[in-house]
C-alpha cells in the first residue's frame, strides 16, 4: 500500500477492482464502511462476479477475467477526453512533458523492439531523449509530438467506450457511469483510493494491471493524497514482511538486488547503481544504494566483511538467470532437476497452478522436508485420497520428513500488515506437542551445517563459516534479536559528516533511521528500509497508543511503518507546488516556510524547498512516471493483452497468444487449451470463510463453508443441464475436479466481440485434509503459465469445461 | 472475584470493562417467566437494550455466526453444500444465528441486490415464545428486555417454535431442550456486548441502550436514502410490542424481501387464545406435570412427558377455547416436537 488501511476512511470514492476486499479482507474492509459512514464516500466493484464487497457497494459493473487494461485505458481515455486531470499535480508531478526517443513506438499491440525467438524485447528506445547536460529533454507545453502526454494519448486513444464494451463484456453505460464517478475525482479536493489484490496480480500481465491503475491515479493527482494511493490488499498476514525481507530468488532485504553472474565483485555491481539524478535538484534516494549495501554485508558477516573484500561481496550468490522464482522451481523439479527442497509454510500442492505437474515434480525428489503448524496436502502428496488425491503410494519414492512448526499465535515477533505497519505480537498460547519455532529449526540446522564445514571442510565454505551469529542463545535467537539487526546498529563510533568532531552515534548502538547508515563498514543493518523499528528507544513496533490527535489515521504512535514511520508514501505530492495541502481538511504535511511538518512524516527532506525538489524522491527524475522506461519487461505503457487461454481474440492483433514476453516452459505449451475443446472462462479466489488451505482444518470454518463449490450462472447452468447443489465435473487441458454447483445470479454470460462469454467461479479452499469435506482447489485446473514482471501464475483466468456429473464417485 | 458489580451497557462503541466482575443480571430482573403468573415485581427496572444489524454494512462474513459458535461452545455439523452460500443450511439446536443470502433483481431500478441478513432471535418486547410456553421458568424476561432459555426448566415440547413468529427456536434431538439466541446475556450480565457484535468486522451489528440503538439507525437510514434507498428505515416491528433485535434495512417497506423476515410479524392468535382463558386450564394440567417431572428427575424422559403432555394440552386448548383442534389455527406445527 502506498497508504494505510486507517487512511481508506479519507476517501471519497474507493474502487475495489482485482480485489474483493470484504470477503478476503473483512477487518480492513471496515475502513470502506468508515469512509462510507464519514464523508459519504461511494464504492465502485468492478468483478467478474456480485461478490459480498458488490453486495455492499453503491455501483457494480461486470468485467470478463483477464480484461482489466482494456478497461483502465478506457477511463484514461475518457478522463483525458473530458478533461477530468489534475493539470497542476500532472504537469509538475509526473513525467508527462518528458520527451521520448524517436524510435519508440508500437504497432499490433506490441511495442518497439520485440525478438519473437527470444520472447522478449529489446528495450532500448524505450528511454527518455537525454539532453548533453546529462538530464531529460521536457517540453512544459506538452506541444511536442514525442513528450509522454501526447504518446499518452495516442496510445488510449483505441481503448474507447465500444472497445471496452467488447473487449470486456461491460456495458457501455455502466462504464460510462464509473468513468463519471471515477472523473470527479479530478478535483483537488476528492480522492479516490484504488484497492485490488490477487484479482489484478494472477495474471499473465498482472503488474501492467496495476500500472494501469497507477497511471489512472496520477492522472487523478490521487498518488501521495490522503484517501488515494495504490493499495494492495496483501494476501497473507506477513506476506508484506515477506518481500519486504527480501524472501525472493532474485532479492536481498529492502529491496536490494541479489547480484548476478555478470557482477563479479562489489564495484562493477554498484556501477549500475549509481542513480544519479535525471533532473537537476533531485535527491534520487537510491545514490544512497551504497549505504544500504554495505550495512547490509556487515550485518551478514561481520568483521569478515572488510573493504579489502568487497565487503564480503563474493560471498552472496550469483544468479545465472533472472530469478528462480516458484514456477521455475517446480518445472526444474519436474525435470528431476531438484533433490532436496524446503517447503516452510508453503502449501503448493495446492496453491500453485497443474497440480498433475507438482505432484509429479515432487516424486522426484530425494528429499522434501515440511517445516509447517498443519498437516498439509504438500507434506501428504504421496498418499492416495482416492479422487481426490490418486497417486500410487508405492510409485513414490521421495523421503518426505515433516519438522512442526509453531504458528503465529504461538510465538512473538512482528508481523507486517498491508500498509507496511510492523506490529509486533506475543505469544498467546502454548505450541502443542513437539512443534518449534521456524528459527529454532533454522538454527539449528545453520549450526550443524557450519560444524560440518569446520570439521570437513567443503568448496566455499566462507559464506557459512563467517556468517555473523553473535545471539545470545545461538540455537534460538530471539525475536527481539533479530529485529534489533534489521534495525542495524553503529559497529564503530560513527562521526558526524557535518562535524567530524562530533559523534553521531556511539559503538554498539542502535541507529534511529537509515539516513544513519553508512558505507564505510561503520554501520550495519539487515534491512534499511526497517531502520527505526528498534532503536535505542525501545521497540517502536510494540508501540500501542491508538491516539490520533489530527483525526486522520495517521496513529504515529501505534506500532512502526516503514519507512522512517511514514504513513503516506509520496506524502510531498499531497501539496500544491508552494507546499499548501491541495485539501487543507485532509493536511498530511504541510512547508511551513522553513520546514516540512504535519501529522505524517514528510516524505523528503524536511527543509527540501517547495519547486525544488520533486515529490518522488526514490525515482532520479523526482516524478513519477506514466511512462515507465524499461522498468518493465512487457511495456512502457499497459497495452491490452489476453490471457494465454482466452475465448475470444485479441483485438489489436488477433495472432497474439497472452503475453508475448511472459515467461512460458516448453513443454507447458502444449498443456495449454482453446476455446473450441474449453468454451467457459475459470476464474478463482477465495472467500471469507476461509483462509487459504489453513482454515479446513478448523472445524468452526468447516462448518460455515463445509464443501468445494463452484459457481455458475443460470443460463450455463440451464445450458448444461446442472442443478443448483447438483454435482458437477470441471476439466482444463490439465486436470479435473468434482464440485458442488452454486447456480447464481451473481455471475452472468457477458458478450465478449459478439459472442456469449460464461464464466466458471472456483473458490481455493479445500483439499484433503482438514475438518473440512475433502475437494479441490482451482490450482488442478490453472495453467503453468506467469506474470511477465514477477511471475505471478495465471490464477484469474484459464479456460474449463463443465457437466452434470450426479452419481459420479466421490472417494 | 470481586464482587463489584459490572456495569449496564450504555453504549454502543465503548470498550466493555476486561476485570472480572460479578453478575449485573440478578434474579430480581426477572420481569416475565413462562407459565409463571404470580412473579414478585422486579426490584429495579434495568435501561432496555438492544442489537441493531445494519443488512447495508453488512458483508455477510459470518464472523458473527462462527464467534456464536465459539461463545456459546456449540457444535454444529459440517454439512454438505446444497448450492447455497447459507452454512448450516437453517438455525439449528447448535447455530443460534444464520446469515441467509437473497438474491433479488430490484424492478423499480433494475439492480440486481444480494440482500444479506442475520437472523435469530429477535427479543421481542412481547415474545411469543414465552406466552406459549407451558413449562414454568423455561423462558424468562429481563427488565432489560433479554429473552432468555432456562434449559433446565425447558421440557423440550416445541411450542416456543409455535410460539415464535420468526420461526426461531430449534429443539435439540438428543438433550430435548428448546435452543436460540440469548443476547449473550451472560456476557452483557458483566458489562459485555454480544459476541456476535464483538465479532463483527464493519460494526453492521452495534450493541447498546435500545434509545441509542435507534438513534445510531436514524443516522444509517438518513445515509442511505442519500444514496438513493427511499424507503430504507427501522425493523423494530410493533405487533410483537418491538424487539430488542432491530435492523437497518435499505426495503424497510418490504421487510419479506430479506429471506422472508415476516412483514408484520405478530404472536398467532391460538397463542394469543392460550394466554387468555386457556392458560389457567392448561397450567393446570401442563405446568404442575413439568414441575412433577422436574422434581423427580425424569428429565431424559422428556420426549415422552411431552408428548402426552402435548396431546392432552392441546385438547385442554381446543376445549378452553371453543375450537376443535390447534392444528387448524397453528401458523406452524412445532418443529423438532415428537
Amino acid at each position: 500500500m502506498t497508504n494505510s488501511w486507517t487512511d481508506i476512511k479519507n476517501t471519497d470514492l474507493v474502487i475495489v477492482m482485482g480485489g474483493n476486499a470484504a470477503e478476503a479482507h473483512p477487518c480492513g474492509f471496515k475502513w470502506v464502511t468508515e469512509a462510507k459512514q464519514r464523508r459519504g464516500a461511494k464504492l465502485i466493484v468492478v468483478d467478474p462476479r456480485f461478490t459480498r464487497t458488490a453486495s455492499v457497494s453503491d455501483y457494480y459493473a461486470p468485467i470478463r477475467p483477464g480484461s482489466d487494461i482494456a478497461f483502465l485505458m478506457g477511463v484514461i481515455r475518457w478522463c483525458i477526453a473530458n478533461d477530468k486531470v489534475q493539470w497542476d499535480y500532472v504537469r509538475n508531478y509526473t513525467n508527462m512533458a518528458y520527451l521520448v526517443r524517436e524510435e519508440f513506438g508500437w504497432a499490433d499491440g506490441m511495442f518497439t523492439g520485440y525478438n519473437e525467438e527470444t520472447r522478449s524485447y529489446d528495450q532500448s528506445s524505450w528511454e527518455y531523449q537525454i539532453g548533453e547536460d546529462g538530464y531529460v529533454l521536457t517540453d512544459e507545453t506538452l506541444e511536442n509530438p514525442r513528450c509522454v502526454w501526447n504518446l499518452l494519448k495516442a496510445h488510449v486513444d483505441v481503448y474507447t467506450p465500444e472497445f471496452v464494451e467488447r473487449v470486456c463484456g461491460t456495458p457501455k453505460d455502466r462504464f460510462l457511469k464509473i468513468c463519471e464517478m471515477i472523473g470527479e475525482c479530478s478535483s483537488p479536493t476528492k480522492t479516490m483510493t484504488s484497492m485490488y489484490a490477487l484479482g489484478w496480480t494472477q495474471h499473465s500481465k498482472g503488474s501492467q494491471n496495476i500500472r494501469g491503475m497507477a497511471m489512472l491515479q496520477l492522472l487523478l493527482g490521487n498518488i501521495g493524497v490522503a484517501g488515494g494511493g495504490m493499495n494492495a490488499l496483501r494476501g497473507h498476514s506477513n506476506i508484506q514482511g515477506l518481500t519486504d525481507v527480501g524472501l525472493m530468488s532474485n532479492l536481498i532485504p529492502g529491496y536490494l538486488a541479489i547480484p548476478n553472474e555478470r557482477e563479479p565483485d562489489f564495484e562493477t555491481y554498484m556501477s549500475t547503481r549509481g542513480n544519479k539524478p535525471l533532473r537537476p535538484n533531485q535527491m534520487s534516494y537510491w545514490q544512497n544504494y551504497r549505504k544500504f549495501m554495505v550495512s547490509f554485508l556487515k550485518a551478514m558477516w561481520g568483521p569478515a566483511a572488510t573493504a579489502e573484500n568487497g565487503w564480503g561481496y563474493e560471498w552472496l550468490p550469483k544468479l545465472d538467470i533472472a530469478q528462480y522464482d516458484g514456477l521455475r522451481m517446480f518445472d526444474m523439479m519436474s525435470k528431476g532437476e531438484v533433490n532436496v527442497y524446503f517447503c516452510q509454510g508453503f502449501n503448493p500442492i495446492l496453491s500453485f497452478p497443474n497440480r498433475g505437474k507438482l505432484t509429479e515434480a515432487f516424486g522426484k525428489l530425494k528429499l522434501l522436508v515440511v517445516m509447517d503448524p498443519l498437516a498439509t496436502e504438500t507434506a501428504a502428496f504421496w498418499e492416495n485420497h482416492g479422487i481426490y488425491n490418486d497417486v500410487d503410494p508405492s510409485k513414490i519414492r521421495t523421503e518426505v520428513l515433516e519438522l512442526p512448526t509453531t504458528c503465529f499465535a504461538e510465538d512473538e515477533g512482528a508481523t507486517v500488515n498491508s500498509g507496511r505497519w510492523l506490529q509486533w505480537h506475543w505469544a498467546g498460547a502454548t505450541p502443542p506437542g513437539e512443534s518449534r519455532t521456524d528459527v529454532w529449526i533454522m538454527s539449528n540446522i545453520f549450526l550443524r551445517l557450519r560444524e560440518l564445514y569446520r570439521k570437513e571442510g567443503g568448496r566455499a565454505p566462507e559464506p557459512i563459516l563467517n556468517l555473523t551469529w553473535d545471539y545470545a542463545h545461538a540455537e534460538e535467537p530471539t525475536a527481539a534479536e533479530l529485529a534489533m539487526e534489521l534495525n542495524g546498529r553503529a559497529l564503530t563510533d560513527v562521526p558526524d559528516p557535518n562535524d567530524p568532531t562530533k559523534l553521531l552515534l556511539q559503538a554498539g548502538k542502535q541507529v534511529s533511521g537509515f539516513g544513519q547508515l553508512r558505507d564505510d563498514g561503520t554501520t550495519m543493518g539487515a534491512c534499511w528500509i526497517y531502520a527505526g523499528c528498534f532503536t535505542e528507544a525501545g521497540n517502536m513496533m510494540a508501540r500501542r497508543d491508538n491516539s490520533d490527535p489530527s483525526g486522520m489515521g495517521v496513529y504515529q504512535n501505534w506500532s512502526f511503518a516503514w519507512p522512517a514511520n511514514r504513513r503516506v508514501l509520496y506524502n510531498r505530492a499531497s501539496c500544491d507546488l508552494d507546499g499548501a495541502p491541495w485539501d487543507p481538511e485532509r493536511k498530511l504535511i504541510a512547508w511551513d516556510g522553513e520546514k516540512w511538518a504535519g501529522p505524517d512524516i514528510p516524505d523528503i527532506a524536511v527543509t527540501a524547498k517547495p519547486r525544488e525538489v520533486g515529490p518522488f524522491i526514490m525515482n532520479p527524475e523526482g516524478v513519477s512516471r506514466f511512462f515507465s522506461r524499461k522498468l518493465m519487461r512487457d511495456g512502457p505503457f499497459p497495452t491490452h493483452m489476453e490471457p494465454f487461454e482466452s475465448p475470444v481474440a485479441n483485438p489489436l492483433n488477433p495472432e497474439m497468444r497472452g503475453n508475448p514476453v511472459a515467461r512460458m516452459f516448453p513443454g507447458d505449451v502444449a498443456q495449454l487449451g482453446d476455446r473450441s475443446e474449453f468454451p467457459f472462462v475459470a476464474t478463482s479466489y477465495r472467500l471469507t470463510e476461509h483462509f487459504h488451505y489453513w482454515t479446513k482444518h478448523n472445524k468452526v470454518n468447516a462448518v460455515l463453508q463445509p464443501e468445494f463449490f463452484v459457481e455458475i450462472s443460470e443460463e450455463l447452468a440451464a445450458e448444461r443441464g446442472i442443478r443448483k447443489g447438483g454435482r458437477v465435473r470441471v476439466w482444463s487441458k490439465r486436470g479435473q475436479v468434482w464440485a458442488k454447483a452454486v447456480v447464481t445470479k451473481r455471475i452472468r454470460p457477458l458478450i465478449c466481440d459478439g459472442q456469449t462469454v460464461h464464466v466458471v467461479g472456483i473458490p481455493i479452499h479445500w483439499g484433503f485434509k482438514g475438518a473440512a469435506r475433502k475437494g479441490f482447489g482451482p490450482n488442478t485446473l490453472g495453467p503453468f503459465v506467469g506474470d511477465a514482471n514477477i511471475e505471478t501464475p495465471e490464477f484469474k483466468a484459464y479456460l474449463v469445461n463443465i457437466e452434470p456429473a450426479e452419481g459420479s464417485a466421490t472417494s | 472475584m470481586t464482587t463489584e458489580r459490572a456495569p449496564q451497557p450504555t453504549t454502543a462503541m465503548a470498550n466493555p470493562p476486561v476485570q472480572p466482575l460479578a453478575s449485573n443480571l440478578l434474579p430480581g430482573d426477572v420481569v416475565r417467566a413462562s407459565a409463571m403468573r404470580d412473579l414478585p415485581a422486579p426490584e429495579r427496572q434495568l435501561t432496555k437494550v438492544a442489537k441493531l444489524i445494519d443488512v447495508s454494512r453488512c458483508i455477510g462474513c459470518k464472523a458473527c455466526q462462527s464467534a456464536c459458535i465459539e461463545w456459546n461452545d456449540t457444535h454444529p455439523e459440517v454439512e454438505e453444500n446444497v448450492g447455497v452460500y447459507e452454512n448450516p443450511h437453517d438455525l439449528t439446536p447448535d447455530m443460534f444465528t444464520l446469515m441467509r443470502f437473497t438474491e433479488y433483481e430490484n424492478p423499480e431500478t433494475n439492480e440486481f441486490e444480494w440482500l444479506i441478513r442475520k437472523d435469530g432471535c429477535m427479543h421481542c418486547e412481547d415474545p411469543g415464545c414465552l406466552t406459549a410456553c407451558p413449562a414454568p421458568g423455561a423462558i424468562v424476561q429481563y427488565s432489560n428486555g433479554i429473552v432468555d432459555f432456562i434449559s433446565d426448566n425447558c421440557i423440550g415440547c416445541g411450542y416456543c417454535v409455535a410460539g415464535c413468529p420468526f420461526n426461531i427456536p430449534r429443539i435439540h434431538k438428543t438433550a430435548h431442550v428448546s435452543k436460540k439466541c440469548t443476547l449473550c446475556s451472560d456476557r452483557v450480565a458483566v458489562g459485555q456486548g454480544p459476541a456476535c457484535a464483538k465479532a463483527c468486522p464493519t460494526q453492521a451489528i452495534v450493541f447498546g441502550t435500545k434509545d441509542e440503538m435507534i438513534a445510531h439507525a436514524e443516522m444509517r437510514i438518513e445515509d442511505l436514502k442519500e444514496r438513493g434507498y427511499e424507503n430504507a428505515g427501522l425493523y423494530d416491528p410493533q405487533g410483537v410490542g418491538g424487539t430488542h433485535v432491530m435492523y437497518v434495512l435499505h426495503h424497510a417497506d418490504k421487510p419479506s424481501l430479506y429471506a422472508d423476515l415476516p412483514d408484520d410479524p405478530k404472536i398467532s392468535a391460538v397463542v394469543k387464545g392460550w394466554k387468555g382463558a386457556a392458560k389457567d386450564v392448561g397450567l393446570a394440567a401442563m405446568g404442575l406435570a413439568a414441575v412433577g417431572a422436574m422434581a423427580h428427575g425424569a428429565l431424559a424422559r422428556a420426549n415422552e412427558v411431552s408428548a402426552h403432555d402435548d396431546a392432552e394440552a392441546q385438547e385442554m386448548v381446543a376445549h378452553a377455547a371453543g375450537r376443535l383442534t390447534v392444528e387448524e389455527e397453528a401458523a406452524r406445527p412445532p418443529e423438532g416436537a415428537p
